[in-house]
């Protein structure tokens, strides 16, 4: 907006005078650090920054950032956003929702967001529960979830988050976890940059309602051998010393090997940038769950117009053709008679 | 209707009469709503007063033939000021027999019906439910019957385009036309001028269509089958620049008008529903003033996004009709907390549920007013007329602007398609309805101001600083609006959201006093708001009325007919109109004591009724439709006539009251 350069800031400028108020241990700790230390990196102004929330844990998020932001309701989060975002290109504007605000009431609006390609940078935390109404099961949980509400078990199949983004067309999906700072702030880091809207869901653990649920996955001492890091144009390897792989079988699905039984180049080449999200998508179903290998990193990146900027086109071409508006000319422009 | 003959006009006999009712009628496919709406502007043209009543079905295509898919179109048009589409047609032009059994039983004995004699067949009689032909079983006698073959000379007309029967038979709502602008004198060049322009991509159905229409006005002219052609001279206008407008092309103008007069970039947010889309689609075609248009996934997201981009300093707006309104309340509740500008327009239709999409209704008052959970006041604003849709959103988005509220802005299906000439106002006597942004702290940190810790620091310093702050709930004295502090200004970062705010900082509160206290603020603000609106004009021209008429919304048609009728029978009734439904104007309950009868008549059961029942404890009487239709003049009429008669008989004059005067046919008084 101006030539003045970005102050340098620190985590603590970007940290609002709130306490924060999420149950101690939770993961939500780590995530709004990792990005509040990311944010000073990225060169932009706390003034053009927007958090928009939704309702549920995560959805506090907002108030806990020194920025300017809104905690709107259940599920409507990327519809605010979407308004504020085609308004306003100038401004960064990101979405902090959760498993049931995201997938639960606001299913429709993420979809739509996302096809649409809206300019926001969307963090789902994921924790397979909710945790605001006390222990209910969420659309990721897991079948035979037993909670409140499920003293027999869930009976229903939970969505896979990024399967779901890669089908309603996101040009950008990603996948992180609360372990993890450094991996975290390169996939936020990456999702910012991202031009159109950019989907990361965040593995974060609720410590009261549901903890552990990633341990398998994302405990320190199993993290080796059960995250498989993606990076564009590389081999797909993981574990120590990378002696497991990913290799396509010939129907497209994927399938876990060691490196040693199959050679290096028959593995699969992460390409990130492939238009057809067949690829992504397979990747996204490698892990039945988070006991399984799990892709974590960038599923997806690729150039689409966005929304906002698609609007604005049409602004600017109907301004040049027809000149900027003149209400006399509109009220006069359809069928007059004069009177004297 | 005075009728006088006038020898100016050749060929055949032209008689001057001072008004009409037509009511042109067909298959929802037959293009009545086209042939209705160009007689109109024909007649706008000419310089009549009028107003119309397009009516049709919910159903796109229903079965052709039969009852359910008659669509139709009333017009009135006269030589003077008018105001309703008139009670019943004078004038029934039938396009077949479901179309003249659905409406006979509006026109009055000695009326004039017009039918396409061709569509006459077993077949098409049965199907409308006809079990001998009426044309021919003297069911018709009481009226004046002219049986004209159209599709027949249609089909003649249009040989030279080399057109298929089946496609040439499609002209015959033009041939229609013609016949009718030749009964009525109508000026044709317009309508010639608008084919060539709307059909400009196909040759030959220009063709087809001038041709029909030219045939239709010839045979008018020379088949000896009327006695004479009628005309109605043009109304006395005041001078200026005229054009024929729906209720929902104006309010799309004012939408447009009120974001360059409150030099805010407009932004709508809305999902397609009828008989609210209309304005989406306008809006859509203005981007040139820089109008954004969102076509949402759901109600819902409409109303979101533009309550995002009203955060992003965006005149926000969405439109809908009954069933969004239930979807969107949850977000006006977040707005009415959030306190941004917003506003919110209800074109309203039958209900409860899917109700009658396309008929209209009045019933959406209390929703307006109520339909929230908490204690949630919102500003409402009301369409009187469809050029007055103009005014209306210009009027509810300055409120929405100066007082940073959710506004509710209510029409309906009557005012959003009926239409009528509209004096064009001048652009510089539109008011300025900016507002500002703000772009300064407003507090000075060190807690005397309220404002805690809640520091506004520089970029280089710390949170919860002692330097200057910014309280996003510190009030304006006057109006109690809080500043609109947009994102993109350095200092004033702060969150708002859907819960308790503590008063002046905004931040999250569950302190039981001061929820207490943010309930009667946002109360205070919105009751506030009557100190800024006009007073009630109350019509009272003997000054010793007996009866008000209090209206709202479209019943302002009807209700003013109502009483000039009864006073030019020497009737003392005063009359009112409310424009601001939340807050009243401050004198409506001087007003309404004022009078020993006042009668409220409206499209639901009783809303406003309650309202002012509950606010003023004045015993108003409710008189009440729920048709799908406009009340009639004759309704309101006769309930006024009912009133004056008790209030004689309360007088102990020689009057009887007549109940069941005040019970109608179509409206219930109560």
């Amino acid at each position: 907006m101006t030539d003045v350069a970005v102050p340098i800031t620190t985590r603590k400028d970007w940290s609002s005078d709130q306490d924060v108020r999420w149950c101690p241990g939770c993961g939500d700790y780590s995530v709004l650090a990792a990005v509040q230390f990311l944010l000073p990196e990225l060169g932009v102004r706390r003034e053009n920054t927007v958090f928009v929330s939704g309702i549920g844990c995560a959805a506090r998020f907002p108030y806990y950032m020194n920025t300017y932001g809104m905690h709107s309701i259940h599920g409507r989060a990327p519809a605010v956003a979407t308004g504020l975002a085609v308004t306003r290109p100038d401004l960064d504007v990101w979405v902090v929702t959760g498993d049931g605000d995201a997938l639960s009431i606001g299913g429709n609006h993420l979809m739509h967001c996302l096809r649409r390609n809206v300019n926001l940078t969307i963090l789902l935390f994921n924790n397979q529960i909710y945790g605001l109404t006390k222990g209910q099961y969420s659309p990721t949980s897991e079948v035979g979830k037993v909670t409140k509400s499920t003293p027999f078990g869930s009976l229903d199949t939970p969505f896979n988050p990024i399967s779901l983004a890669l089908g309603a067309e996101a040009t950008f999906v990603a996948r992180t976890h609360d372990m993890d700072r450094k991996h975290m702030m390169e996939v936020f880091r990456r999702a910012h940059a991202h031009k159109g809207a950019a989907f990361v869901e965040v593995y974060q653990n609720c410590n009261v309602f549901n903890d552990g649920a990633f341990e398998q996955v994302t405990g320190r001492a199993q993290r080796e051998e059960m995250l498989i890091d993606l990076h564009h144009g590389e081999p797909i390897r993981f574990g120590g010393d990378g002696h497991l792989g990913v290799v396509m079988e010939a129907q497209g699905s994927l399938r876990i090997v060691e490196v040693d039984d199959v050679g290096e180049e028959a593995l699969l080449v992460h390409d990130e940038r492939r238009e057809d999200p067949a690829l992504a998508f397979a990747l996204s179903r490698l892990s039945r769950g988070p006991y399984e290998p799990t892709p974590v990193g960038v599923f997806r990146a690729v150039e689409r117009n966005d929304y906002g900027s698609l609007v604005d086109a049409q602004l600017l071409d109907a301004q040049a053709r027809k000149g900027p508006g003149d209400l006399t000319a509109l009220l006069n422009s359809g069928t007059t008679w004069t009177v004297d | 209707m005075t009728v006088s003959t006038d020898t100016a006009k050749p060929a055949r006999p032209v008689e001057s009469i001072d008004q009409i009712v037509i009511r042109f009628a067909g298959d929802s496919g037959d293009g009545m709503q086209v042939t209705g709406d160009r007689f109109t502007n024909e007649s706008a043209i000419f310089g009549n007063d009028l107003s119309t009543l397009p009516n049709f079905p919910a159903e796109i295509r229903a079965p052709a033939g039969t009852m359910a898919g008659v669509s139709a179109f009333q017009v009135h048009i006269s030589d003077h000021d008018i105001l309703t589409p008139g009670d019943a047609p004078n004038v029934l032009v039938a396009m077949n027999p479901a179309a003249l059994r659905a409406n006979v039983t509006d026109v009055p004995t000695g009326g004039t019906i017009v039918v396409n004699s061709d569509a006459f067949d077993d077949r098409a009689i049965e199907k409308a439910g006809y079990a001998a032909n009426p044309l021919v079983d003297g069911s018709l006698s009481q009226f004046r019957v002219y049986e004209v073959p159209m599709t027949a000379l249609t089909l003649e007309a249009c040989k030279p385009t080399g057109a298929k029967p089946r496609e040439a038979e499609r002209s015959k709502n033009f041939f229609a036309l013609g016949l009718v602008s030749w009964l009525y004198q109508r000026p044709t060049e317009t309508t010639i001028q608008w084919i060539t322009e709307r059909f400009g991509h196909n040759a030959v159905v220009v063709e087809a269509n001038t041709l029909a229409f030219r045939a239709g006005y010839n045979f008018g002219e020379t088949a000896e089958l009327f006695e004479s052609a009628y005309e109605i001279s043009a109304a006395t206008h005041e001078p200026g620049t005229y054009t024929n407008i729906t209720g929902n092309t104006a309010l799309a103008w004012g939408l447009i008008a009120a974001g360059q007069l409150g030099k805010v970039p407009l932004f709508l947010g809305s999902y397609p529903i009828t008989p609210a889309s209309d304005i989406l689609h306008e809006l859509s075609k203005h981007k040139n003033f820089g109008v954004r248009t969102l076509q949402a996934e759901d109600e819902i997201a409409g109303i979101g996004a533009a309550l995002g981009a009203a955060f992003g300093g965006a005149l926000g707006i969405t439109t809908t009709s009954g069933p969004g309104i239930d979807l969107k309340s949850e977000t006006v509740g977040l707005a009415v907390s959030l306190e941004l500008p917003l506003l919110i327009v209800d074109i309203q239709r039958g209900g409860p549920s899917t109700g009658l999409p396309t008929k209209t209704e009045q019933s959406d008052l209390l929703h307006a007013m109520f339909g929230r959970h908490g204690e949630a006041p919102v500003p409402i604003v009301a369409a009187m007329t469809p050029s007055h849709c103009f005014y209306a959103a210009i009027e509810a988005v300055r409120i929405a602007l100066k007082y940073r509220t959710p506004v509710f802005l209510l029409s309906d299906g009557y005012l959003a398609n009926g239409s009528e000439p509209w004096k064009l106002p001048s652009v510089d006597d539109l008011p300025d309805i900016s507002t500002s942004f703000a772009t300064e702290p407003n507090g000075n940190g060190d807690g005397s101001d309220g404002a805690g810790s809640g520091g506004v620091d520089s970029a280089e310093g710390s949170a919860g600083g002692d330097g200057p702050t910014f309280l996003p709930y510190l009030r304006d004295p006057e109006t109690l609006a809080r500043p609109w502090a947009i994102p993109g200004t350095p200092g004033l970062e702060h969150r708002i959201g859907g819960l308790e705010k503590e008063d002046r900082t905004g931040n999250v509160s569950y302190d039981a006093v001061n929820h207490e206290t943010m309930v009667r603020l946002r109360a205070a603000k919105i009751a506030g708001i009557a100190k800024d609106i006009p007073l009630l004009e109350c019509d009272d021209p003997t000054g010793d009325a007996q009866v008000l008429v209090l209206s709202w919304g479209s019943t302002y048609a009807a209700a003013l007919a109502g009483v000039r009728r009864v006073r030019k029978v020497g009737g003392r009734v005063a009359q009112a109109h409310l424009v601001h439904l939340n807050p009243f104007p401050s004198n409506l309950g001087e007003v309404v004591r004022r009078y020993p009868r006042v009668l409220i008549p409206e499209g639901n059961t009783g809303q406003l009724s309650k309202l002012v029942r509950a606010d003023f404890l004045v015993d108003v009487r409710s008189l009440t439709k729920v048709q799908g239709t406009p009340f009639r003049v004759a309704e309101v009429e006769r309930t006024i006539h009912g009133l004056l008669g008790e209030v004689g008989a309360d007088a102990g004059a020689d009057v009887t009251a007549d109940a069941g005067a005040t019970k109608t046919e179509g409206a219930a008084v109560a």
